[in-house]
């Protein structure tokens, strides 16, 4: 039946799966774990919609980057804030 | 295999054309990630300041209403994705239906929030001007206003793509749009779509679910 | 279509005074459609560039008429030209509109536009009408900051501190916070457009290693306004916010952190320094090599140190805040990481002044003013290394050390590389030659008046005299006036080109397509080019900076 089935419906079907064991994580997990996991689910959809939904699967590497490279950036400011707000309490 | 494309100045080829489309878009969503990461940070910075009191906070809020809400747009962009696809067929009624059906369910997501914003009132949560609000403490105040500053925001984007998709589906209708010459304008306005997903896929974790 | 060579035509041009056309500009953009329309709705790239030439040089004075207060009240040590009050909102609307309405536009916007199709041989930029938009949204902008000035202005300095500005302050933040947060849609839309122009525009034979500097300067500089100029906006809806909410985000008494502010805000604005200089780097190694009539030395280095200087440039935010309570260990990450941001600059002067050597120099305005850069920049960029040592942030930061180091990147750096690209560019955009004694003069009074105007200030700043205060003790007065004098005379150098260069339009002899025998696509075009450019696009085969070198046939 996958065979048959439309690979965006499919997708959507994961998607919908990934929601649902995000939302039962979030009774399990907690703390740091619960965050990293939380966070890991949000990637791995929004890889799945970027990959199928907004045809990076059809798409130059140059034009993949294009799509990518914001969401790498914003590591920059989210590392450096945790920098400071994590060793501002050591000195 | 001919390209059917249309090639407008300064391009001379369509595929040429096409790459300049694309990339255009996924640059102007990097900036919407770079606009609304901001906002992310700050929650971020709050969450290490003051973790056990956000998670207080956190868990006020309706997760089932979210939750449902996030199947509603990730059902929406299937919808859209669905809709891309017919375009590139080149059948544009069926595309301009599944563009309607996104829109009305985008609709729908928007009066879920409403909804949920008036449950939030009705509980105190909610920050407005001279409403006396039943916070456990000041930081649930904070979380409260990021809260609603970020889904906010998203819903006034959401707003937009939902009048984009509603103005794309008439022109379908009514043919102004050739189809699958011109997909490539249903797919720019389906990328927008996409991403209004995405930050969503990352708003309700992040507020809903900090355990 | 006209006949070029059609003597009836020249006659009937002769007579009227001040209209004399020459021949290549009859058929060129300038004329393609001559009603207010033709200008208001274009989407020819050289006419945006033209409108926007227009309207950074309407801010400019306005930001210069507030430096002229400035300087005026510095020169008595007692607060007597303006209040308090009157004293902070001269230099935040100084600030204001230096940064956001004329530097951050002054070159990507006005030459970018201009020569970006140009240089690589394309007929516009990949979304002419979304540049038009660019245009207009600027300009919306610059109505919202007319009308900021009219309210009154605002008090908080350009930087629009926490909690100052979210809960102090008296004059119109939010309306000074809206018109930045416009202007910023317009730099994301301009550095979206030359992104996606480089990438797919690009003629046949042009590859990137063939790009004129000018082009990966402008290129990086779009890589910044993208990514950075967003979190402005967040930032600038966030105080506002604050502001008229309370929302508490940057307020500790409910839990909120005013750094945060600081932060959001420097990961902007330092990558927006950036953005006021990348595209002066940029002019400067085009006005090298056209001066010297040399490649640029290095070329590799050098287009590598734009996009390294863009992409270390974001990580360097925090050595604005070495003294607000940041953590030391952040501190020290971010001092490290300020010096090495020093290294891919230091690359393209050494690269410059190899260019130099046994270069063919003609001492020409756009040549002058390249060298006014050279020696300005590399002062300013010292200092900034200066600053970036903590220990010696801890006593200057917050004085005139500070502005001085700025305004000798900024002004020294930046408005002598646009004076450079105006001087060098102009007969290209316009079609005549200037009076080319008039430009030397303008870049030596430059010169002086500038190192006139800043150089005391690093000392005033050394000795201890604090940013942003209109009194100051007595012993100081006399560095002051220094500065205000030379301000005087920079004046006096801005005012100038204004003179020459609107007369030229009018009365200059018409340009050839190549006055100063340079490479660049540009040159090869009439001047001014046609609206379309190229008749037949470009195959490009040479390589960059295609001059003859003397020593090719030496071994050294």
């Amino acid at each position: 039946m996958l065979r048959l089935a439309n690979p965006l419906v499919v997708i959507w079907a994961i998607l919908l799966v990934l929601l649902s064991a995000t939302i039962a994580a979030s009774f399990v997990l907690s703390g740091p774990v619960g965050l990293v996991v939380s966070l890991s689910i949000a990637a791995i959809k929004s890889a799945m919609i970027y990959w199928r939904y907004m045809h990076l699967n059809e798409e130059t590497p140059l034009n993949r980057i294009a799509a990518l490279a914001a969401g790498l950036w914003l590591l920059i400011l989210l590392g450096f804030l945790g920098v400071d707000y994590w060793t501002r309490a050591l000195v | 295999m001919s390209d059917a494309r249309p090639v407008t100045d300064p391009f001379t080829d369509p595929l040429q054309q096409h790459r300049a489309a694309m990339m255009g878009m996924y640059v102007f969503l990097g900036s919407e990630i770079m606009l609304f990461g901001g906002l992310f940070c700050v929650a971020a910075a709050v969450r290490l300041a003051h973790a056990p009191e956000i998670v207080h906070a956190s868990r006020a809020l309706h997760f089932g209403i979210g939750g449902l809400n996030t199947a509603i747009l990730l059902t929406s962009s299937l919808f859209v994705a669905l809709g891309v696809e017919s375009a590139n067929g080149g059948r544009a009624k069926i595309t301009s239906r599944w563009l309607v059906g996104a829109a009305a369910l985008g609709l729908a997501f928007l009066m879920m929030k409403a909804y949920e914003y008036r449950m939030e009132f009705t509980e105190g949560l909610l920050p407005i001007e001279g409403v006396h609000s039943r916070y456990a403490d000041d930081v649930q105040h904070l979380f409260m206003n990021l809260y609603l500053i970020a889904t906010g925001l998203h819903a006034v984007h959401l707003s937009i793509g939902i009048l984009l998709l509603i103005a794309l589906s008439f022109r379908l209708a009514f043919g102004s749009i050739k189809l699958p010459e011109r997909a490539i304008v249903l797919v720019t306005a389906g990328l927008y779509w996409h991403l209004v997903d995405v930050i969503w896929v990352f708003l309700y974790p992040v507020f809903y679910l900090a355990r | 279509m006209t006949d070029v060579a059609d003597p009836k035509l020249e006659e009937a041009n002769v007579g009227r005074v001040g209209s004399t056309e020459t021949v290549a500009q009859r058929v060129s953009y300038l004329r393609a459609g001559h009603s207010l329309k033709s200008w208001l709705l274009t989407t020819d790239h050289k006419r945006i560039g033209v409108l926007y030439t227009l309207s950074i040089t309407f801010f400019f004075f306005i930001g210069a008429a507030a430096a002229a207060l400035i300087r005026l009240d510095l020169l008595t040590p007692a607060g007597d030209l303006m209040t308090n009050e009157g004293y902070n909102r001269a230099f935040t609307v100084h600030g204001v509109v230096m940064v956001w309405f004329f530097l951050i536009p002054s070159i990507p916007n006005t030459f970018g536009n201009f020569l970006i199709p140009l240089m690589i041989g394309a007929k516009d930029l990949a979304f002419p009408k979304l540049n038009l938009l660019s245009w207009y949204i600027y300009m919306l902008a610059g109505l919202f900051t007319v009308f900021v000035l009219i309210a009154g202005g605002v008090d908080t300095g350009w930087t629009f501190y926490t909690p100052l500005s979210t809960m102090y302050a008296n004059g119109n933040v939010i309306l000074a916070a809206s018109a930045v947060f416009i202007v910023g849609f317009s730099s994301i839309l301009t550095g979206l457009n030359f992104i996606v122009t480089v990438h797919t525009l690009r003629c046949p034979g042009m590859t990137w290693g063939r790009l004129p500097l000018f082009v990966w300067s402008i290129y990086a500089t779009s890589l910044i306004l993208v990514l950075a100029t967003p979190v402005l906006a967040i930032t600038l809806v966030l105080i506002s916010l604050e502001r008229l909410f309370g929302l508490g985000i940057f307020n500790p008494a409910i839990g909120g952190d005013p750094l945060l502010f600081q932060h959001l805000f420097w990961f902007y604005s330092h990558p927006a320094v950036y953005i006021m200089v990348l595209p002066a780097l940029g002019v400067v190694s085009e006005l090298v090599a056209a001066g010297a009539h040399k490649p640029i030395f290095g070329y590799q280095f050098v287009a590598g140190s734009s996009i390294a200087i863009a992409a270390l440039g974001f990580f360097v935010w925090g050595h604005h805040m070495f003294v607000s309570g940041q953590s030391l260990y952040a501190s020290a990450a971010f001092s490290f990481l300020s010096i090495a941001v020093a290294i891919p600059s230091g690359v393209k002067v050494y690269n410059w002044t190899a260019t130099l050597f046994k270069g063919h120099i003609s001492l020409d305005p756009p040549f002058l003013f390249a060298m006014t850069f050279i020696g300005l920049f590399v002062f300013g960029g010292l200092t900034g290394l200066m600053l970036a040592m903590l220990a010696i942030d801890v006593h200057v930061h917050d004085t005139y050390f500070v502005i001085a180091h700025f305004h000798y990147i900024m002004v020294g750096g930046t408005i002598s590389a646009f004076f450079g690209a105006l001087h060098y560019w102009w007969p290209k955009i316009v079609g005549r030659m200037y009076s080319l004694a008039w430009g030397r003069v303008t870049a030596i009074f430059f010169f002086i008046g500038f190192n006139l105007t800043f150089f005391p200030q690093f000392l005033l700043g050394y000795l201890g005299m604090p940013r942003r205060y209109h009194v100051y003790p007595p012993e100081f007065q006399v560095l002051n006036v220094i500065s205000t004098g030379g301000a005087a005379v920079l004046g006096v150098a801005y005012v100038m080109p204004l003179i020459y260069l609107i007369y030229s339009m009018c009365y200059g002899k018409p340009a050839p397509n190549d006055p100063w025998n340079a490479t660049g696509l540009e040159w090869t075009t009439p001047s001014p080019p046609p609206k379309h450019n190229f008749e037949a696009l470009p195959v490009v085969d040479r390589p960059p900076y295609d001059y003859e070198i003397e020593m090719r046939d030496e071994h050294v």
